[in-house]
């Protein structure tokens, strides 16, 4: 069963909350991951591993490289749902 | 030419199994009281392991740091930071260049929870699925790394490692930092989470670890006849040490002087201490030595004692030997009656309890002897805490590990 874009942001939300200590509720799709977030590479990999095992996805270091934006991160898992 | 500088202690912080900070740790340990407990999990039965208790520590990190810091760090280094950031408050967050102020904290096992959780997410769920950041949190500099980061501390941040002597031998390394003009500052200390079924059978495999599941409260006891090994604990002790000059200059409470270190390997077994004690005597002497002491100003000596049937005599022996006609004015502690055995952490709690025991003239108790052994021929303080005297007195901290390690700090009122 696929998740849908809500769910993909609301888990990936968690995820980043969990790693940051930022509340969920300002964990938003137009975020960005190093400007707004303060994440640094170490922890940006942290997420994509925690994403791919809570998502069931594979998502490839070249594809992760370029998620500047949280939504960047939600439109690729969604679109990698088999 | 400049003369050494002398090294004092301004700074305490510690978690362990009798309390979340020192205060709380002190009092539980002058009221006598035992920290070891049954533990909350079903590893006994799952695992058939043969203990089922252990010192576990009184104040779980999580009600301590954010949820993201016990994320990114493995319990041993979440307890030194906890006791790093006491340490350094209780200090007075003193003022100091950051290359000037130092950090040794050590492990004598490392990030043992990490190393293992990550191998069974690898078995579990695959390589993919292993964490970034698990070699960061697993190695044994990992405290160390964490708390020169928490502090800015660039003059060096080291991490000794030997076994159950390392967080005395931080301590001791610390000394010579601020000894040889490298810092003037120095976050010392040493910790340890190995409450983990592997550890824990592991230990028990080696016949070292006290069996007595009915009673974990009276297990630790050592120098009593009936001792059957050590109680596992976990926490961290940490302290400020700082060049008396730079003490003076910010007007900071000094609590105690660490006027010697002693140190010496027995070369002769990887786990039974060397049995006329050679190694141990020599540390003591060399400690006594470098502090300017003669034995028979110490007044109080915290043993490494941790109730295994061989390693208390040797040591009781040991300080008999270096003491000499003063032995019997000696106030004998063996706190790890009282604390379990906090391994890489257990030097450096129980230097906190020399440095407050000298500047509180209050030797702490020892606890669970019902019968002493009768080849112990020292004075042990016994059930409640014992005054020290008044004057200038010295007190030794002793601490050995696996592997031939013997270090000895000599405390001296400030």
């Amino acid at each position: 069963m696929a998740y849908t874009e809500q769910e993909v942001l609301a888990g990936l939300a968690e995820i980043v909350a969990e790693e940051t200590g930022l509340p969920t509720d300002t964990i938003t799709a137009e975020k960005s991951f190093v400007d707004d977030l303060d994440i640094d590479s170490l922890s940006i990999m942290t997420i994509v591993t925690h994403a791919e095992d809570k998502f069931d996805v594979t998502i490839p270091d070249d594809a992760a490289k370029d998620f500047n934006l949280v939504g960047d991160a939600v439109n690729f898992i969604v679109g990698a749902q088999a | 030419m400049s003369t050494v500088p002398e090294v004092v202690v301004t700074g305490l912080g510690a978690t362990t199994p009798l309390g979340g900070d020192v205060a709380s740790t002190w009092s539980a340990a002058l009221a006598g009281t035992s920290g070891a407990r049954t533990m909350d999990n079903d590893w006994a039965e799952k695992y058939g392991m043969p203990v089922n208790f252990a010192a576990t520590i009184a104040v779980k990190p999580e009600e301590v740091l954010t949820r993201p810091e016990t994320k990114r760090m493995d319990p041993s280094t979440q307890y030194a930071i906890i006791a790093a950031r006491e340490a350094w408050k209780d200090a007075g967050s003193p003022e100091v260049d950051g290359t000037r102020l130092g950090t040794v904290v050590s492990s004598g096992i490392g990030g043992i929870w990490t190393t293992l959780d990550a191998w069974d997410t690898l078995r579990e769920k695959g390589a993919r699925r292993v964490l970034p950041m698990t070699v960061p949190m697993l190695m044994p500099n990992s405290p160390t790394g964490y708390v020169s980061l928490e502090f800015g501390a660039r003059a060096g941040a080291h991490a000794l490692v030997s076994a159950c002597a390392s967080g005395a031998e931080a301590i001791g390394y610390g000394v010579e930092m601020i000894r040889s003009g490298r810092a003037d500052v120095v976050i010392a200390g040493g910790t340890e989470a190995t409450i983990h079924p592997m550890p824990i059978s592991a230990f028990a495999a080696s016949r070292t670890l006290s069996l007595r599941n009915d009673d974990p409260a009276s297990a630790s006891r050592p120098y009593d006849v009936d001792r059957d090994g050590f109680v596992i604990g976990e926490g961290s002790g940490i302290v400020v040490l700082e060049s008396a000059e730079h003490a003076a200059a910010r007007g900071a409470r000094v609590y105690a002087k660490i006027a010697g270190v002693g140190l010496s390997a027995d070369g002769y077994h990887i786990t039974s201490p060397e049995p006329t004690g050679d190694g141990q005597i020599r540390a003591m002497r060399d400690a006594l030595k470098d502090a300017g002491v003669d034995a028979e100003n110490v007044v109080h000596v915290n043993a490494h004692a941790t109730s295994t049937e061989v390693g208390d005599l040797v040591e009781a022996r040991s300080i008999s030997t270096v003491m000499g006609s003063s032995a019997d004015r000696v106030a004998l502690s063996a706190t790890k009656s009282m604390t379990g055995h906090l391994l890489g952490g257990a030097g450096a709690l129980e230097t906190i309890f020399t440095v407050l025991a000298v500047h509180n003239r209050q030797a702490p108790p020892t606890i669970n002897v019902a019968n002493p052994d009768p080849e112990l021929t020292l004075d042990l303080v016994r059930d409640t805490p014992r005054d020290l005297p008044a004057g200038d007195i010295a007190a030794l901290n002793n601490s050995f590990g696996f592997g031939g390690h013997n270090v000895a700090l000599v405390v001296k009122n400030a």
